[in-house]
């Protein structure tokens, strides 16, 4: 399979036609899907218009963008113009955005071409796709497992050859953690990177989107391609993008390279699989023997992570998922006696199990009277966070820790919530301090599954985070590329 | 951030300490009795486009035009601060003597159908202006709280028996009102009494338009008004429970409510009750309140700061620029005008017609200031009144006062003067007005006695209305060109022999 870097250059030198390549992925979607169910929608019609669009502008001659004829999948929270964007809940079953994501716009300027909107939990609220309503996604390679989430089916997407490219949001790791369950790369930027602009809001201070790809250098051009400022939204940052792709292949001599500790299973968080940890070490040691100096460093309330990001995240959603109320789009239960009674009933009837579950736990952590005690705590400890990694990076340019603490679990088997949110351990700190985190392969762990190797940098750090990665690449493939 | 909370000065809290002191007009309660009075006014910024959203800030446009995903609350979407609304915002604080603070954003959770996301953006613990205050006419000072940033609700039509959404058939909303951007403002509770509460508004109203902040129209509903009434013995410094006196739409209504409401509570204390916390609906037609929610029933709005948007935090210089753009505030107008010499009704009068600056103009030029006051309360309610010369104007209350022109005279000069342009002396002469010397009145009056002797020994021996019987004869033969304070004291001259 080729690469998207691939694909465009063959695109654009007319060497290829994006048509050709849309269907030979349309194929593999064909012979696949069935069984993986990375989609909600295909839009094998729209994409073939886009294809043919962009042809005849190669060969009209004319300039194409850096993502010419790549097909790109989409999380199914982003909205498309007249496409059904359901976050994958009965909720939003119908519903058509009558405008585009900024994403999607910069994709189309890219030239990309979508070729569906992927499966996810409900309204991104899961580490599995088990919460979708519309079915759960399959893991690629080994199906009888999940994929991890929120962001199941676009990880699986690019693990099926489905596209090369996909698109997902991170809120507390629903990129990373699936990337690492499929075994490709996938990336949260920096808070305020990327345009939340039509990204459906799950937690509006922790919600990153990010690419998906098969290769680091793959990321760093859809990254490119994503980032940068935008006016419609009020967190995204008014500074140029940095030149990810230019610094990729810079290597790592000289960088110094930190182990988070207590993400290492060296403190009261457990779960951590020795497989799994194995590998992280031993993605440290290559870096360490192509020059990067590697140490263990302490970075002590990331243990408090997961607990306030249990706070913070559902009460943002309690607020964000008010809007669904039957009143003007989505569902609409019909027979209350009022608008209160309707209100309820629809509402009672459009989410799932787990998004209910999340607006009680955020409306109980705002009310009156336990703001400070939960809501406020979480936010004294997010700062925390962020002070406990400013003084590793006063020593360290990157930081390292497993992705996940598993591989790949088999469908159904973490059904009590508490276990399923201790997946995201090590991915939930990046959120909570808006730093930008890639996920990359690096070898296996039990039942020959993937193992994600994450590396964490400061805010605004991606372009020594790529480099990184794309070390840790190089020495997951044995030195080939 | 030390001086951010930082209160104004002392000598503006000694103000309203002395002036809560001072004796303030009658309440319509029994004298032992004295309300207490917060007020919380809306009023809808001048803006071009919405609060958070590039949709049309725009009062009476088909239902559901003016709408945008942003405001419609759609899936996806984000709020942008409109930096216009701040700017007015700010102005409104400024002219309210506030000080202008780094602000936050906050959710305030509820579910209605016409708030699209089921949450409104407001301020909370940060608002944008604090600790102000407003002086009334009558000199009274009004502590201002805060005046915060915040978007307004769509509005529901219920349709149905009685116009309420609990029997509502159904219900229609239109969002073209959500996310107006409001300015909250918040008084403490310093006002005591129904007429105060209206010369509150009312002056807040006038700050409002001078400021360019707002067009205070409440028949178009861009200004609203809550009260938070209570009561407590007089002299006595106690809070006591207050009820919020909602749906109140305009300054009649507002006293009406108030002397409703304050009577209410005096009523129950007297009875050996008390009322209850809560929220009340002024019914205009009833002229009465009626309970809404209470305290108990209240809403938990769950606050916390917009996590979709950042502070924000105006630089000292932008505060500056805009506390130096500001115009000449209407309190101000009217204390140059009493300082020099008007007294306070036609000083107000005279800023509320926009002819202050004129009238101030020609005083400064000499004119009387009673006869220029005078002529802008009674002769210049027209169009074009604003475009008068100033010195034109001075010119003819001097004629006037000087007794080149009557009144009458005067009067029709300065009418002729509004229309073209014209001095008053060339319309003087033009007209033939020249003030009558004393000796041809009193040849004319002495022809006019000749020819009703019997009329005019009846006013000798003291018939007091025959007055005007010769005053109406002298104005018939001068064409009302006499000046009817001489024709007085000619009169009493010559009957008293």
């Amino acid at each position: 399979m080729s690469t998207a870097i691939e694909i465009a250059a063959a695109v654009s030198a007319g060497e290829q036609t994006a048509s050709s390549v849309l269907e030979s992925y349309l194929s593999r979607i064909d012979d696949r899907e069935a069984e993986i169910h990375a989609f909600n929608a295909v839009t094998a019609e729209e994409a073939r218009a886009t294809a043919a669009a962009i042809d005849a502008s190669v060969a009209a001659g004319e300039t194409v963008g850096p993502l010419a004829g790549v097909p790109v999948a989409l999380k199914d929270n982003m909205c498309t113009t007249g496409i059904a964007t359901t976050c994958s809940s009965r909720m939003l079953e119908d519903w058509k955005p009558p405008y585009d994501a900024t994403v999607v716009e910069r994709l189309r300027e890219a030239g990309a071409i979508m070729v569906g909107k992927t499966n996810l939990d409900e309204f991104a609220m899961g580490s599995s796709t088990e919460n979708s309503a519309f079915g759960v996604t399959h893991n690629p390679l080994d199906v009888t497992r999940v994929p991890g989430g929120s962001s199941g089916g676009s990880a699986a997407a690019v693990a099926a050859g489905f596209a090369p490219l996909s698109l997902g949001s991170d809120t507390g790791g629903s990129i990373r953690q699936p990337a690492a369950l499929c075994g490709v790369v996938g990336m949260k930027p920096s808070y305020g990177a990327v345009s939340r602009y039509g990204l459906i809001a799950f937690a509006s201070s922790l919600d990153q989107i990010g690419p998906f790809s098969a290769t680091v250098a793959d990321s760093a051009l859809l990254y490119s391609v994503i980032a940068g400022h935008d006016a419609r939204d009020s967190t995204s940052i008014p500074l140029p993008v940095p030149d990810v792709q230019a610094t990729l292949d810079d290597g790592v001599e000289g960088l110094r390279v930190g182990i988070i500790s207590e993400l290492m299973g060296e403190g009261p968080l457990e779960g951590f699989e020795p497989e799994v940890l194995a590998r992280v070490r031993d993605a440290a040691n290559a870096l360490a023997a192509a020059g990067a100096t590697v140490a263990e460093v302490s970075v002590p309330s990331t243990i408090y992570g997961l607990s306030a990001y249990y706070q913070i995240a559902p009460a943002e959603a309690s607020s964000n998922l008010a809007r669904y109320d039957g009143v003007r789009y989505g569902h609409r239960e019909p027979g209350g006696v009022n608008t209160a009674a309707m209100m309820k009933a629809s509402r009672t009837a459009g989410f799932g199990p787990e998004v209910k579950r999340r607006i009680m736990l955020g409306t109980y952590a705002l009310s009156a009277g336990y703001y400070d005690a939960f809501y406020g705590k979480a936010q004294r400890v997010r700062t925390l966070i962020i002070n406990d990694l400013a003084k590793a990076y006063a020593d360290f340019d990157v930081l390292l820790s497993p992705t996940s603490p598993c591989v790949a679990f088999p469908i159904g088997a973490k059904s009590d919530p508490l276990t399923m949110y201790l997946n995201d351990t090590c991915t939930i700190p990046s959120n909570l301090a808006g730093h930008p985190a890639i996920s990359v392969p690096f070898g296996t762990g039990a039942d020959d599954l993937p193992v994600g190797v994450q590396v964490l940098a400061p805010m605004l750090g991606e372009a020594k985070m790529y480099t990184v990665a794309r070390a840790i690449e190089l020495a997951a493939s044995g030195g080939q590329s | 951030m030390t001086d951010i909370e930082q209160p104004v000065s002392s000598t503006m809290l000694s103000a309203w300490e002395v002036d809560s002191k001072v004796e303030r007009e009658t309440s319509h309660l029994p004298a032992e009795w004295e309300m207490v009075i917060g007020l919380e006014v809306h009023a809808e910024l001048a803006t071009e486009t919405k609060m958070f959203s590039p949709a049309r800030n725009h009062f009476g446009s088909e239902p559901n035009t003016n709408v945008h995903p942003v405001c419609l609350g759609l899936p996806g979407t984000l709020p942008v601060v409109n930096g216009k609304a701040v700017e007015l915002s700010i102005r409104l604080g400024l002219a309210l003597n506030c000080h202008v603070q780094r602000c936050v954003f906050a959710r305030k959770n509820y579910f209605y159908p016409d708030m699209p996301k089921d949450y409104q953006i407001s301020q909370y613990d940060r608002p944008l202006n604090i600790n102000g205050w407003l002086e009334l006419a009558s000199g009274h000072t009004i502590g201002i709280e805060r005046a915060h940033m915040e978007e307004d609700t769509g509005k529901s039509t219920h349709v149905g028996e009685s116009g309420r959404i609990h029997d509502a058939g159904y219900s229609l909303v239109d969002y073209n009102r959500a996310g107006v951007p409001l300015i909250e403002i918040v008084s403490h509770p310093d006002i005591r009494g129904p007429e105060e509460a209206k010369e509150y508004v009312a002056e807040l109203q006038r700050i409002l338009i001078a400021v360019g902040a707002s067009d205070g129209k409440f028949e178009e509903g861009s200004l609203r008004v809550d009260a938070n009434v209570s009561v407590r013995p007089a002299g006595s410094d106690e809070l006591r429970t207050r009820c919020e006196v909602k749906n109140v739409n305009s300054l009649r209504s507002l006293g009406r409510a108030i002397q409703y409401e304050t009577q209410r509570h005096v009523d129950l204390y007297l009875a050996g009750d008390r009322p209850v916390q809560e929220t009340r609906h002024w019914d205009e037609e009833g002229g009465r309140t009626r309970a809404g929610r209470s305290k108990e029933q209240a809403e938990d709005y769950r606050y916390f700061p917009d996590p979709d948007l950042v502070p924000v935090d105006p630089s000292p210089e932008w505060i500056e620029e805009i506390r130096q753009s500001l115009p000449v505030l209407p309190r101000e107008r009217r204390q140059r005008l009493v300082d020099a010499g008007g007294t306070a009704q036609a000083a107000a009068l005279a800023v509320e017609r926009d002819l202050d600056q004129l009238a101030f103009d020609a005083m400064s030029q000499g004119a009387d200031p009673e006869r220029t006051l005078k002529h802008v309360a009674n002769n210049l309610a027209v169009d074009g009144a604003q475009t008068l010369d100033p010195s034109n104007f001075a010119e003819l209350v001097k004629l006037e006062t000087g007794g080149g022109l009557t009144a009458t005279q005067a009067k029709q000069v300065l009418a002729e003067m509004v229309e073209t342009g014209n001095a008053p002396g060339d319309i003087a002469a033009q007209r033939g007005f020249e003030a009558m010397e004393s000796s041809e009145l009193e040849g004319l009056l002495d022809g006019i006695i000749a020819a009703s002797p019997d009329e005019w020994s009846r006013f000798c021996e003291g018939e007091a209305k025959l007055q005007g019987f010769f005053t109406g004869q002298i104005m018939k033969a001068t064409k009302g060109q006499a000046d009817g304070k001489e024709i007085a004291k000619l009169l009493a001259q010559k009957s008293a022999g």
